[in-house]
C-alpha cells in the first residue's frame, strides 16, 4: 500500500502535470511547485476522494491570510501530509 | 430558454436535498440568433450551451442546498460528452447531483436527456465563495422565476 505521500505526490503530479521526481516532502506546493489556488483546488478533490475526508482549505486560507499560521504548516508538503494522516485517523475513531 | 441571454433554466422541476439532486426542463427557442451562426441553414444548440445549461442546473443545485449563503461559480468541467444534435423546440430534462462538498469547492455531475435519451453529460467543478455584493438578492430573483421557492432554499 503506497505512503500517504506517495498517494498525494503521484495526485499533485498527475493533476499539476509536474514531474513526479520534482515533488519531495520538503516542497513547497505553491512557492516550489507553482501550484496556483485553482489548481490546488483539483488536487484537493482528488486528496478527499482518496483519503475519504475534507481537507479544510477555507479555515487554512484564513488562517494564513490572518497570519495566524505560515503557509508553510499547510503547504509544505510533509506537512500537508501529515495533517492528512490526523484528518483519516480522527474519521477512523 | 433564452439562449442569447444564457437564461438556460425555465423550471425546476424538483430538488430533493437528502438525494442532493435537482431536476430541471428547459424548452430549445424555435428561433434564436445564435442559430444563424451555429450552423447556417442547420440550427443546433452549441455544446458550450448545453454545458451551460449543467452548469446552471448544477449552480442552482448547489445555491438551494447551501441556501443561497455562497455563489458557485464554474471553475472546471470534466468528462463531458456530447452525444446527440439538440435542434429547435426540443424539450431538455436536466439533472445534477452533488458528488462532493468540499471546503470552498463543490463537483457536480450533471445530465441533459430528451425524451428519456441521453444528450450530454459531464463532471463540474465549483469555486464556492462568497457573494459580491448585491449579487444574492439578483440570484433569489431568478431562482424564484424559475420557480426555485424560497421555501426550498
Amino acid at each position: 500500500m503506497a505512503s500517504t505521500f506517495e498517494t498525494v505526490a503521484g495526485i499533485i503530479s498527475e493533476t499539476a502535470d509536474i514531474p513526479r521526481e520534482q515533488i519531495t516532502p520538503e516542497s513547497h506546493a505553491i512557492e516550489d511547485l507553482g501550484i496556483d489556488s485553482l489548481a490546488f483546488l483539483d488536487i484537493a478533490f482528488a486528496i478527499d476522494k482518496a483519503f475519504g475526508i475534507k481537507l479544510p482549505l477555507e479555515q487554512w486560507t484564513q488562517e494564513v491570510n490572518e497570519g495566524k499560521a505560515p503557509a508553510e504548516e499547510y503547504f509544505v508538503l510533509k506537512n500537508l501530509v501529515a495533517r492528512i494522516d490526523a484528518l483519516v485517523a480522527a474519521k477512523q475513531a | 430558454m433564452r439562449l442569447e441571454y444564457f437564461e438556460m433554466i425555465d423550471q425546476v422541476t424538483s430538488l430533493d436535498r437528502e438525494t442532493k439532486r435537482i431536476e430541471v426542463s428547459s424548452v430549445v427557442p424555435q428561433e434564436s440568433p445564435v442559430f444563424e451562426g451555429h450552423f447556417p441553414g442547420h440550427p443546433l444548440v452549441p455544446g458550450v450551451l448545453l454545458t451551460e445549461t449543467m452548469a446552471q442546473a448544477s449552480g442552482y443545485l448547489v445555491l438551494g442546498l447551501m441556501g443561497f449563503t455562497h455563489m458557485p461559480f464554474l471553475m472546471g468541467v470534466d468528462k463531458a460528452r456530447f452525444r446527440t444534435f439538440v435542434g429547435p423546440g426540443t424539450v431538455l430534462t436536466v439533472t445534477a447531483s452533488l458528488e462532493h462538498e468540499g471546503s470552498g469547492y463543490a463537483v457536480t455531475k450533471a445530465r441533459i436527456t430528451a425524451e428519456g435519451k441521453p444528450i450530454c453529460d459531464a463532471e463540474l467543478r465549483f469555486r464556492i465563495m462568497p457573494f459580491p455584493e448585491g449579487m444574492d438578492g439578483l440570484m433569489r430573483a431568478q431562482a424564484k422565476r424559475i420557480g426555485l421557492l424560497e421555501e426550498n432554499v
